[in-house]
């Protein structure tokens, strides 16, 4: 790498401690099936999945048990072979019950792929089909049935299909192994989207803090002219869809549009390796990758798991929790869920599970605003947190809609930095939820 | 807030995400700047005498008192440990002439917390810097001792002597500038050694508890302010490099300015902020009748700071700029 070379980024942001040498080394290993698998219908934005099956019937691993409701929604597969013991409302990693099969994995599994396909010789309309009939949907937060974001409307010209290898949430090493150790599939998934969208040219961003993956990449795409590997600093929200955007085209994706807006498809490594399963391999999403890290967790871990394991499973394979355990986080420690009920099971975009120690979470007492503008300097979006926060706070929503409190991504940038440990991204994500409520209702009046 | 539920073995802390924390709290970044003022403490204590840590233990304990007490009045959380008093405190004392009578240093200390912090609320409510509020009531109620410059040690005692300012304002004098470099000249006891508050200042900025925006262009401010004029006439009008290192001029700009509470929000408005208070200033110093200006300026611009605020919102990502 070029040390004269700034790397590419965007204005604000921080640099919370990486965490990342818990895990980072470790090597994915298969998690054996549990002892029940519990599948909520709904993995994605949209709507939940109907259910195909019925209390009793026998399933294969890779059988099709529900299929999508309308154009934002995906099928779901069964990840084990087994028999459904139940379709009941149950605990889910999002905090609220939702309608769940439930399977009893038998003692082996029998296979119900879909047919492999040529990965050189399939069509861009073969590739997306196959993403809608594999249930895949997006690694990143809002989990996009990824075959919607491979669709788009025909006056969007899309120029570049960017492949999201930031991983800028601390902890996390999830898409790290999968660069290392699954190089030349990440490259063949992202491939295979530039095929199905048509655009010839495709970009990999990756953090400057993973030298060892970026060599990996480097190296698999040297004789692939239009795939680059877009080296960009380490810093969170490096991996936000925008930011990443700014950073490796300059473009900026205005507030209230989307990444094709400006020509841009961005994609996650996770999705590129689920792209590739599918096509080469017919495999239906039926498993997740994620981290098991923290330090309240005994042995932290890369894992591939069934969708549908449930949270208390997974620790338990980890080893187990120690005595300083203070929070149980799912997903990353800025934007992740607390959890209290692990029955809870893995879902298909679930990137990690993290449990922490009093240590790493290093609250402090709320004090007063001393308007140091801290947060003001570190919003990535150009906010200002200090005073949306207190707009929300005193119930005056139509100023805070003034001053763009639905820009917000919620990112948590400004909570992380607030010296008066203020909870403003709390403040700002119940004001923001209370403004869109209200425009719902202008709208609807 | 800590929500927490019970599961077979563990509490667990369920709030909302992010998950963790820098590990900056307020009190740190007070604690900060009580450390960033030590050179300048020992630049007071060297030119001169040891007086002056009485000043400053006056001052000081009169700030936590103040504070202390109002809050017992209001029956709320007594917060002195959280080092704003303290540093409230520091900061009068460090501005005050040297030798300065005990009795106002308390009264002026009083007036800071009092009238400065607490009767807006406290921490973070007030309006304008309240060390700087202490001092103008000084300044307003004893002129005189206000203005007594001890000359700095190895002297005679008890010799008053002109401040590099007043010297140039009313004789043409333009002291040397090694000199006031070093702090070997009248003045406030922490102002006149400009190697000590550099010392202080960088230290803060590379901490990241002050945004060198405010200190860099109150500097750039009063470089091409006081250029223009020294451009002009270099006769009438004193060297800008005279202007940058003489009286509280960087004090104010590492220390004062910078107060969070008191100062913009966007980088944006921190450049205004700094550039006006050059202006100010400069337009104090050569056309005012006072010799330096520095408080008045920063209090004159600290009362601009809502404007600046309201004005000066940071681009939103993806906006196109009108």
């Amino acid at each position: 790498m070029n040390l004269f070379q700034k790397a590419k980024t965007f204005r604000g942001g921080i640099h919370p401690g990486e965490a990342k040498e818990l895990s980072e080394n470790s090597v994915f290993e298969t998690m054996p099936n549990p002892a029940a698998i519990l599948i909520p219908l709904q993995h994605s934005a949209g709507k939940a999945a109907k259910p195909l099956v019925k209390k009793g019937d026998d399933v294969k691993c890779g059988q099709l048990i529900a299929e999508p409701d309308g154009f934002i929604s995906a099928p779901i597969h069964s990840p084990v072979s087994g028999k459904v013991t139940k379709i009941t409302p149950a605990a889910t990693v999002g905090g609220f019950p939702k309608d769940t099969i439930l399977i009893t994995p038998a003692e082996t599994n029998e296979y119900d792929f879909m047919e492999t396909l040529n990965p050189d010789k399939v069509t861009p309309a073969e590739i997306k089909e196959r993403v809608k009939q594999a249930g895949i949907v997006g690694k990143g937060g809002a989990a996009f049935p990824t075959y919607v974001k491979l669709s788009p409307p025909e006056d969007k010209k899309i120029d570049v299909i960017i492949l999201n290898g930031c991983e800028c949430e601390p902890y996390l090493t999830r898409d790290y192994r999968f660069m290392i150790e699954r190089t030349n599939e990440v490259v063949s998934g992202l491939q295979l989207i530039m095929k199905a969208i048509g655009v010839d040219k495709g970009s990999i961003g990756i953090e400057d803090n993973k030298p060892g993956a970026i060599a990996k990449l480097k190296e698999a795409v040297k004789f692939i002219p239009n795939i680059t590997v877009d080296v960009v600093k380490t810093k969170y929200p490096q991996g936000a869809e925008k930011m990443l955007i700014k950073a490796v085209t300059n473009r900026e994706v205005p507030p209230g549009k989307l990444p094709m807006d400006v020509g841009v498809v961005i994609q996650n490594i996770g999705t590129a390796i689920a792209v590739h399963d599918a096509v080469v391999k017919g495999e239906p999403e039926i498993t997740a990758a994620l981290t098991v890290s923290g330090k309240g967790i005994n042995q932290p871990k890369n894992l591939i798991v069934r969708v549908g394991t449930p949270l208390s499973d997974v620790i338990e394979y980890c080893g187990g929790v120690n005595e300083y355990v203070e929070k149980v986080v799912v997903g990353g420690p800025m934007m992740g869920v607390a959890q209290f009920d692990f029955s809870a099971p893995i879902q298909k975009a679930t990137s990690g599970l993290l449990v922490l120690t009093e240590d790493e979470i290093n609250a402090h007492e709320e004090t007063p605003c001393l308007k140091c503008g801290m947060c003001v300097d570190v919003c990535p979006l150009g906010l200002e947190p200090t005073k949306l926060a207190r707009l929300s706070k005193l119930d005056r929503l139509e100023e805070a809609e003034k001053l763009d409190i639905t820009v917000c991504m919620e990112c948590g940038t400004c909570t992380y930095t607030c010296p008066a440990n203020i909870p403003l991204v709390q403040w700002i994500r119940l004001g923001k939820q209370r403004v869109m409520t209200m425009q719902r209702e202008r709208k609807s009046a | 807030m800590a929500a927490t539920t019970t599961n077979p073995t563990y509490k667990l802390d369920l709030t909302s995400s992010p998950h963790v924390h820098s590990r900056w709290s307020t009190k740190q970044a007070m604690w900060m700047v009580v450390f960033a003022l030590i050179p300048s403490i020992i630049s007071a204590v060297v030119f001169f005498g040891f007086y002056q840590l009485l000043i400053i233990a006056v001052s000081v304990g009169f700030a936590v008192g103040t504070e202390a007490a109002i809050k017992a009045i209001r029956k709320r959380p007594i917060t002195i440990m959280d080092g704003s008093g303290i540093i409230t405190g520091l900061l009068l004392a460090l501005i005050l002439p040297p030798n300065f009578n005990l009795a106002f240093t308390a009264i002026g200390s009083v007036v800071a917390i009092g009238i400065g912090k607490e009767i807006f609320g406290g921490l973070g409510y007030n309006i304008f810097n309240p060390a700087l509020v202490g001092r103008a009531f000084l300044q307003a109620s004893f002129p005189v001792p206000m203005t007594t410059w001890t000359a700095p040690n190895y002297t005679v005692d008890a010799v008053t002597t002109a401040t590099p300012l007043s010297a140039f304002k009313f004789d043409k004098v333009a002291a040397d500038l090694s000199d006031l470099f070093i702090g070997n000249i009248g003045g406030s006891t922490g102002e006149t050694s400009s190697i000590a508050v550099l010392i202080g200042g960088i230290v803060l900025i590379g901490a990241g508890v002050v945004n060198w925006r405010v200190p860099v262009s109150m500097i750039a401010g009063i470089l091409v302010f006081g250029g223009i004029f020294y451009f002009i006439d270099p006769a009438a009008y004193p060297n800008p490099v005279f202007h940058l290192f003489a009286g509280g001029f960087l004090f104010g700009a590492l220390f004062m300015a910078t107060d969070w509470v008191t100062s913009p929000l966007t980088s944006k408005g921190m450049i205004i902020y700094g550039l006006g208070i050059a202006l100010v200033l400069v337009i104090i110093r050569l056309f005012g009748g006072l010799p330096e200006g520095v408080m008045y300026a920063i209090l004159f611009m600290n009362s601009f700071v809502p404007l600046i605020n309201r004005y000066n919102r940071p681009r939103v990502f993806g906006e196109v700029t009108k």
